[in-house]
């Protein structure tokens, strides 16, 4: 990558006996992207490749789709797959807050960028220390239930995170509050890039704010909703490790009841020993991912790929 | 957008105000609470955990910096720069050979890369582990580096190759005929004008790297390895009956993100939303 092409387009025949290309040959290009994709294949396609291998083996033997069949009819490995299931219902909830949001910051000119950074600081905080803090807030004892009691509401305080039946919820309300500043600062870009006619039209017509931005904001924003709508689906399928790990010391407890497909695969593999099992269930959690990345370009009229591609 | 004067338009943007500070305060109070827990005593963070410090102490933040945090974060700074900067190095070669040629199977090799952003770690984590069992780099920094560049690696190609795409073909095709080789446009022209995305993509990377949790729990098994969010992960169930101790840690590691976020909060938003923005 070092050779210099001494090429000029005026002259004839460069002397370095070389055909007169105004730049290196495309091969060139092979050789600075080639570090880059040592890393790639390794990191990414040895990877799934030895992953896929495995999902099929025990103990070094081919046992065809044996795997498989032992981790679909494992009731943990259901109960976790349900788990993230249910954590998609975060991601209505995070595009509603999140345009809401998104709205009322485009119409406040005073504190615009203040009131932006503050509500997009959660998302720049690590999960581990998100976790930590806000468990220690949800604990029966702690912050939120005393803070309950003390306004009266005292009947709304809840063992947030060692009842059963709303950890998972919990959960889901800890992952929204550091999502959200994602879609909001997501979307803000984009209404601010709408152009002001319709707006100023709409606004002599006596159009509220709700009509408004029914008929005229939305409308223009499906394709940045879309992607957010899909990123946040990735997030409750296949990122939500490290909540769980920090609020429930590792556990997925109370019971069962926060137990998600990552925690299953890492308890599979590093707890249980049971390699080919962690796979397989690894394997299906690449499906699922993949399966969303798809439906995201199927809604997307325009593909990610045409956009890279200008 | 148009200002609005009458009554109707008043109470609009007050009930908007009280909507955003509502919010501000949701976002903010988290942190409150950590900040004024660890200068409490435990019984104090028990009975009155809303309250300023009666009397703040500093003894949870000498406690929690004897507990390991010095040499995590030694740790992390370790790890995050060799990783930062191996990503940087590579992506930026390859986002070059991605924008200055257009080669056959350019666009579908980019749409791989780019697909490659949503595999979840912990499907790559089996094999990896795996294969850093049999040479023996379990507990080493030289592995986790590794992975985590490859795993930044497809984000950060494709960011710069955007940007590259974009420089002006007037500006490299003077160059050329000044006889310029590729390897000084690259150096002289088109690294000097990437300056912001640079500083962009570091920061994002920067960000990834120190906040991950799921590689460096599994790989750094050796207590003296740890991480800073490894080691405050195990930080909680140490010290149950010493929250104070707790928040001090946690302050102690977010405050290097306040101080960064406070500084360069453009390069942190852009940067963050880039695959979003540019994905419209």
């Amino acid at each position: 990558m070092t050779d210099a092409t001494m090429t000029t387009t005026r002259g004839p025949a460069p002397s370095g006996g070389r055909r007169s290309s105004r730049r290196p040959g495309p091969w060139h290009a092979a050789l600075w992207i080639a570090p880059a994709a040592i890393a790639i294949v390794f990191v990414f396609a040895y990877a799934i490749y030895q992953l896929v291998v495995q999902s099929f083996k025990y103990k070094g033997a081919w046992t065809g789709w044996d795997n498989f069949r032992i981790v679909l009819t494992d009731p943990l490995f259901l109960t976790a797959l349900k788990h993230n299931m249910e954590l998609l219902l975060c991601v209505p909830v995070l595009i509603a807050i999140a345009l809401l949001l998104a709205i009322v910051l485009s119409e406040t000119i005073r504190g615009h960028t203040f009131f932006r950074g503050v509500l997009f600081f959660p998302y720049i905080l690590p999960v581990t220390v998100v976790g930590v803090v806000l468990g220690q807030l949800l604990t029966l004892n702690g912050p939120v239930n005393t803070a309950l009691n003390g306004v009266g509401l005292g009947k709304l305080a809840a063992d947030w995170l060692g009842d059963p039946n709303i950890a998972l919820w919990t959960m889901g309300a800890v992952i929204v509050w550091k999502e959200v500043g994602f879609g909001i600062v997501l979307f803000l870009a984009r209404i601010l890039s709408l152009p002001t006619e319709t707006y100023e039209a709409a606004a002599l017509d006596g159009a509220g704010f709700w009509r408004k931005h029914w008929s005229i904001t939305l409308p223009q924003m499906t394709g940045v909703i879309a992607f957010y709508a899909v990123t946040e689906a990735i997030v409750m399928v296949s990122w939500v490790f490290n909540y769980v790990y920090i609020m429930t010391n590792g556990q997925g407890g109370p019971g069962d009841s926060t137990v998600v497909t990552e925690l299953y695969i890492y308890r599979m593999a590093f707890q249980n020993q049971q390699i080919e099992l962690a796979a397989a269930a690894a394997v299906i959690l690449f499906l699922i991912t993949l399966l969303l990345v798809v439906i995201f370009f199927r809604l997307q009229r325009k593909s990610l790929l045409a956009v890279v591609g200008e | 957008m148009a200002k609005v004067t009458s009554p109707m338009g008043r109470v609009g943007s007050f009930s908007r105000y009280v909507l955003l500070v509502a919010c501000t305060l949701g976002a903010l109070l988290p942190g409150y609470i950590m900040l004024t827990g660890a200068f409490k005593t435990q019984s104090e963070f028990l009975s009155s955990p809303w309250s300023l410090p009666a009397n703040p102490t500093f003894k949870a933040f000498g406690e929690s910096w004897s507990a390991g945090l010095p040499s995590w974060f030694v740790n992390t700074i370790l790890v995050t720069a060799g990783a930062v900067v191996g990503v940087m190095v590579l992506s930026a070669l390859a986002g070059w050979g991605f924008a200055y040629w257009q080669f056959k199977g350019r666009e579908t090799l980019l749409g791989i890369i780019v697909s490659l952003m949503v595999v979840p770690p912990v499907v790559l984590l089996i094999p990896l582990f795996q294969f850093g069992a049999q040479l023996g780099w379990i507990s080493t920094f030289r592995i986790l580096i590794l992975i985590y560049i490859g795993l930044m690696l497809p984000f950060s190609i494709y960011l710069l190759a955007n940007f590259f795409s974009a420089i002006p073909h007037s500006l490299l095709e003077a160059a050329q005929i000044d006889g310029a080789s590729t390897g000084a446009i690259f150096r002289r022209i088109v690294l000097p004008l990437s300056g912001p995305p640079i500083a962009t993509l570091a920061v994002v990377n920067i960000l990834w790297a120190w906040n991950e949790l799921l590689l460096a729990l599994v790989f750094l098994q050796d207590p003296e390895k740890h991480t800073l969010m490894v080691g405050i992960a195990g930080f909680r169930g140490r010290y149950s009956l010493d929250i104070p101790t707790v928040m001090a840690g946690l302050t102690l590691v977010t405050l290097p993100l306040v101080i960064a976020y406070l500084v360069g909060q453009r390069f942190f938003i852009q940067g963050l939303t880039a695959g979003g923005i540019k994905g419209e």
